[in-house]
């Protein structure tokens, strides 16, 4: 879930009156939102909160010169100086509303929630001077970033608090919708220092020069990928182009790099407080995802411009020929029957009073048709809402999930259990009252654990590998229960011998025959660990557990214990067991090389059977 | 005494404290070592053997229960099976009441009105102070016999330089009677024992004069005839035990002088009990069967238990805590009639993991740094073709009401196979077994199982961890009845204070997150996830149009570590769990 800091004064200011904690905390409940933490914040928690290393900064066209000057600037120097009394609200936005991510949409949505505004309708204006800004694709893009679109918002006025938000719902939506800038990537730049139309390419990065954003020089695009290796913000993307033939890059007409996304901007266009006119291109792989942000940025900022809520169109040229004008701000309709959101929500109220409840969710509805019929347009700014119970579910918001009546389903069913889970309740008691201490040990575990430390080779061994493991603990799934059990006594060699421990549970066993080629088995394990080796008390216990399940002694349809071979176990201590004309599993006296792997220093028995036979 | 009153701080605070602070206190146990532990007993063992007469050895056993630190077997057997088995704990309070100080005290009460002092006897006996308490404290272990009061008293009793000082006079006094009428060369007196101590005091009480230009050095003369040591005088009073007769200010000044100390004594004030005898005869520990059969218990005397002891815990195995509270869980949903799901994949296909759920192919949790994929087998081989088609539609195209997510779906990556992030893959593949029923029927399902995310680990979160999840399927289902159900359901944990809060899941749609007032932590807290399965979920599985799912889950670490009152998760799952903890465990019971 994205989180969004906005500064508490200037959000009230923005919705026209104070709250208490208390009563945001409320109100932010009440619109799904979560009002996560309160942070009073002094100069150095600034820092925490504006975290953007300085690649980021000069990514996107901040002429940052330091935070202490912001505050400065802001509030006087005493203040930037010490600390600032600037009150933080860090709030959580589901991940679908990306229309909140920035304060501006956030007390859009709330006071047209609370309705105090109506919702502001977007309009794409063509450019007065008739001069529409173009940007032209070509195919060399194919193969790397197919996809481009592009708006102008003219005559903005930035203030540092517009500029700041500006920047950082970029961010928000590059971290968010845009997969950290792997689908989409947003270039921002002042239109005035540039000069269309545009052209969008891809070169070798040997033949790509520019003066990268705050940097002193030009470089090349490989010089640029080298320098960004070691920025902390800007590496974590360098991977989506790095190998690649040829690089994305936009240029205008005079030759002017505006970026390389979805790394860099050029240093030539960056934005300022003083920019007017600002061109926003989007770069991506996901042609949809970017016309979605391209949207958001523009719906949310245009309230700054002198037309407010107006965005002047771009044409994008495609390799094919093909032109398209952007940004789409569509407006859709959508017809849901009264009856079907009452009866999904549990409520029962009138078409009227249901689209005047869509209304303050930003969708505005009106009642048509036979009276039952609501129908509701879809704002550029909603792409959450793809089905008819994305409406049902904003309906169910305003109306107040806590002002539905709770009711009992009636749908009548008779209750089974799995007949595994049954039979693993019923032993694990039955094993308790034998004496033996349940543990939980973990699915995961390293190639150690289930080969080498029970001198096994994991080729021996039917493990699913994980791809991706963060640290040795997670390399495998267990394929045997044993490991676990061993380290939880490696883990409390503290405590009075002896040590009586068993688990059942799940190890996991390539299978071709299944789906995934894998599945899981159920296991039983027990182990013995004292000063003896209590071979005969793990006997015992299996002797229990035949008991149990019912299985006589002997042969055919019972079962017996015959000396077998396991590197796991000390020669001539090891016996297979065979139940019901199987092989279920082992038992005997584990290896001093086991024992002594898992740094342990007492003699050790150990059971482990499978128990899915005795189903 | 030592050694015990050195253990003292391995008791928890308050033995009858409240659930949490019991398994509290057991958190503190790794912090002593067993060997330290052992060493502590084994002392009090033999003290209590060796030296049996001088009591106190009792205490040890009434102030820590042995059963909780169990003992190893073979290691001490002998021991452990003399000790620690056989000789139950309540019965040690009574070990010495027969021994010869114990008969001494009791003849002496009798024939004395009123009661004695412990420290008087002790002298009058010619013992040691601590034998007679170890008499008096084993007659006290049984019963009525005696009635014991301690007292604490603060005596004045002489340094070793004070007893020096009684006895032949204080420094000054010996300067004074050490110089010869025609005096002594200073340097001659400082040499005395007393000189420089002495010397300084008689000159400031006058009582000695010094010629410092007298021939041969300065020389030092008596300037009275007499002198009366009043120091000595005062140490000898003391001595008789009048402490009392000085002031305040006197006795402060001889202890400033090192004189006199102050001690602080612990005497017991002993008297007659109702049920007084001075002949305790020897008494038997316990019943026995040939007592029985020969009817000899009518004429013997049993020792009292001490019943401020602890017993011997049972030796049985323990179920793990987490395992008590996924039993409850199911014993809920069974009591629900829901049905268990089949869950024994941890390995799943990303298809039936997200697609299946309509999440679409770019969604940040099927990113690397969510999810542990796998290498071998990487890949899932078998799928409902029909079924994945009509999913492939459905999120890059749309269809059935919905405008889809417009992507290019593509089946490699519904192929890669994963440790599922969630059950919801389970309950995605029983919903579609269940559309393939035909006619459909409801079903109310639930699982409990592992779910597996590559995450940050810290302090509350582990690579695994357990979901609960409940799912009902039926025609015509509203959010009205899931939070009906989700309150019965929590009604059965002892939450009752539910509110819910819009939230947004891939998957559901309308989503609600459920929150419940924590009375401790004063806020609310979020205890549940539900929502209404998408119907971009539901229909390319075959299910009716008009069905509706609902569906919540929550993970069942939570849940145990705020019963069981536990910090850490790794306390609680995986190899590092505390086994004590797991001995300790109390009961489940998820509504009291």
């Amino acid at each position: 879930m994205p989180t969004v800091s906005v500064k508490r004064d200037l959000l009230f200011r923005a919705l026209g009156r104070t709250y208490t904690d208390e009563e945001f905390d409320e109100l932010c409940f009440e619109f799904g939102l979560e009002l996560d933490e309160i942070h009073c914040s002094e100069l150095w928690k600034w820092r925490a909160f504006y975290p953007y290393p300085e690649g980021f900064l000069t990514a996107f066209g901040i002429l940052l010169t330091s935070e202490k000057e912001i505050i400065s600037k802001e509030q006087g120097d005493e203040k930037a100086e010490g600390a600032s009394d600037v009150i933080l609200y860090k709030i959580d936005v589901p991940a679908n509303r990306y229309d909140l991510l920035c304060l501006e949409g956030l007390v859009r949505g709330l006071q047209v929630f609370k309705e105090r505004i109506k919702a502001p309708r977007y309009k794409r204006i063509k450019p007065n001077n008739g001069q529409i800004q173009r940007l032209i694709i070509t195919e060399e893009t194919v193969q790397v970033r197919p996809y481009a679109v592009a708006a102008v918002l003219r005559n903005i006025k930035f203030s540092k608090a517009r500029y700041d938000s500006f920047i950082e719902l970029q961010e928000k939506l590059h971290q968010n919708i845009c997969r950290k800038r792997a689908l989409v990537a947003i270039g921002t730049h002042d239109l005035d220092t540039i000069s269309g139309p545009f052209t969008y390419t891809a070169r070798t990065p040997s033949d790509i020069k520019f003066k990268a954003l705050n940097q002193t020089k030009e470089h090349t695009a490989c010089e640029l990928m080298d320098l960004y290796k070691t920025d902390n913000h800007l590496k974590h993307f360098l991977h989506i182009i790095e190998n690649k033939p040829l690089y994305p890059v936009i240029y205008d007409s005079n030759g002017v790099v505006l970026s390389m996304p979805p790394i860099i901007n050029g240093d030539h266009s960056k934005i300022t407080l003083k920019t007017r006119n600002v061109f926003i291109e989007c770069t991506g792989t996901d042609l949809t995802k970017a016309k979605i942000v391209l949207d958001v940025i523009v719906t949310m900022f245009s309230e700054y411009c002198e037309k407010q809520f107006t965005v002047e169109a771009a044409e994008v040229i495609y390799p094919n020929g093909k032109s398209y004008l952007y940004p789409e701000l569509a407006y859709r309709k959508e017809m849901v029957k009264a009856d079907l959101i009452n009866k999904q929500i549990g409520i029962s109220e009138t078409p009227a009073s249901l689209a005047k409840l869509l209304t303050r969710m930003y969708l505005k509805s009106e009642v048509i048709g036979d009276g039952n019929q609501i129908e509701i347009e879809i704002p550029p700014t909603r792409a959450d809402i793809i089905h008819a119970c994305d409406i049902v579910e904003d309906a169910a918001i305003a109306y107040g999930y806590n002002n539905i009546q709770m009711t009992i389903p009636k749908t009548y069913t008779i209750a089974n259990q799995l007949p595994l889970n049954k039979l693993t309740e019923l032993l694990r008691h039955d094993l308790a009252a034998a004496g033996f201490t349940e543990t939980l040990t973990f699915a995961l575990c390293s190639q150690e654990d289930i080969a080498d430390k029970l001198g096994m080779d994991i080729s021996a061994t039917k493990a699913v590998h994980i791809a991706n493991p963060k640290t040795a603990e997670f390399q495998v799934a267990r394929t045997t229960l044993l490991p676990g059990l061993l380290k939880t006594i490696a883990a409390n060699r503290k405590m009075p011998l002896p040590l009586k421990l068993f688990e059942i549970s799940d190890i996991v066993l390539k299978d071709s025959s299944k789906d995934v080629g894998a599945r899981n088995h159920r296991h039983l394990c027990a182990v013995y660990y004292n000063k003896n080796p209590g071979f005969e008390v793990i006997h015992g216990l299996l002797d229990r557990i035949m008991q149990l399940l019912d299985v006589p002694f002997g042969e055919d349809k019972g079962y017996v214990i015959k000396a077998a071979e396991g590197s796991a176990f000390f020669p001539g201590r090891c016996a297979e067991v065979f139940a019901k004309g199987q092989s279920v599993g082992k038992l005997g006296v584990l290896h001093p090389d086991v024992i002594t792997k898992f740094e342990l220093t007492m003699p050790c028995s150990a059971l482990e059977i499978n128990v899915e036979p005795f189903l | 005494m030592g050694p015990a009153a050195s253990a003292r701080p391995s008791r928890p605070s308050s033995r009858s404290g409240s659930m949490t602070g019991r398994v509290r206190f057991q958190w503190m146990i790794p912090h002593f070592s067993y060997k330290e532990i052992w060493e502590q007993k084994a002392k009090h063992f033999f003290q209590d053997h060796t030296e049996s007469n001088r009591g106190g050895g009792s205490k040890w056993w009434g102030f820590v229960p042995h059963s909780r630190w169990r003992i190893p077997g073979p290691r001490f057997s002998g021991l452990r099976s003399f000790r620690f088995r056989h000789v139950p704990s309540h019965l040690h309070g009574a070990d010495m009441a027969d021994g010869p100080v114990a008969q001494l005290l009791l003849q002496r009460l009798a024939s004395c009105d009123g009661g004695l002092d412990s420290l008087e006897l002790s002298s009058a006996l010619g013992l040691e102070h601590q034998v007679v308490v170890g008499a008096v404290k084993s007659l006290q272990a049984l019963g009525e016999v005696i009635e014991a009061e301690l007292r604490s008293t603060q005596r004045w009793e002489l340094t070793p330089e004070g007893q020096e000082t009684a006895q032949d006079g204080s420094h000054e006094a010996r300067v004074f009677h050490s110089l010869p009428p025609e005096g002594l060369v200073q340097s001659e007196l400082m040499r005395l024992p007393s000189g420089k101590v002495g010397f300084s005091k008689a000159m400031s009480n006058k009582w000695i004069r010094i010629d410092k230009n007298a021939p041969g050095g300065p020389r030092v003369f008596r300037a009275v005839d007499n002198v009366e040591d009043l120091v000595q005088a005062k140490l000898q009073l003391v001595q008789d035990g009048e402490a009392e007769r000085l002031s305040e200010k006197e006795r402060n000044e001889l202890k400033k002088r090192k004189l006199l100390s102050e001690v602080t004594l612990k005497t017991y004030w002993v008297s007659k009990g109702s049920a007084f005898s001075t002949s305790i005869s020897k008494q038997e520990a316990e019943l026995s069967p040939e007592m029985i059969s020969s009817g000899s218990w009518r004429d013997v005397k049993f020792k009292a238990y001490n019943f401020s002891s602890k017993g011997v815990l049972p030796e049985g195995g323990h179920l793990h805590p987490l395992m008590k509270v996924r039993t409850q869980f199911r014993q809920i949903f069974l009591e629900m009639g829901f049905t268990e799901m089949p869950t024994d994949n941890f390995i799943e296909s990303s298809f039936w993991n997200f697609d299946a759920l309509f999440q679409p192919q770019q969604h940040p949790a099927r990113d690397q740094h969510d999810t542990f994929f796998l290498k071998d087998p990487a890949e899932a081989l078998d799928f409902p073709m029909d079924y994945v088609e009509r999913v492939k539609r459905t999120h890059s195209r749309g269809g059935y009401g919905s405008q889809g997510y417009k992507y290019d779906w593509k089946l490699e990556e519904a192929q890669k196979n994963l440790l599922r992030t969630h059950t919801t893959a389970a309950s995605a593949r029983a919903l579609y077994r269940l559309a393939q029923q035909k006619p459909f029927s409801p079903a109310k399902y639930f699982s409990i199982d592992r779910v597996f995310r590559n995450e940050t680990l810290d302090a509350t979160h582990l690579a695994e961890f357990h979901q609960i999840e409940g799912v009902v399927a039926d025609y015509d289902l509203t959010l009205g009845h899931l939070m009906g159900i989700l309150k019965e359901f929590f009604t059965k944990l002892g939450i009752t204070h539910l509110r819910f809060k819009p939230a947004y899941n891939p998957y559901t749609e309308p989503s609600m997150e459920v929150f419940s007032y924590h009375q401790g932590l004063k806020k609310w807290v979020e205890v549940g996830n539900s929502g209404v399965f998408r119907p971009e979920m539901l229909l390319p599985m075959g299910l009716p149009e008009g069905v509706s799912v609902i569906a919540w889950g929550l993970s069942l670490e939570r849940p145990t570590m705020i019963k069981y009152g536990i910090n850490n998760i790794r306390e609680l799952v995986g190899h590092k769990v505390n086994l004590q903890m797991v001995y300790d465990s109390p009961l489940c019971r998820l509504d009291t």
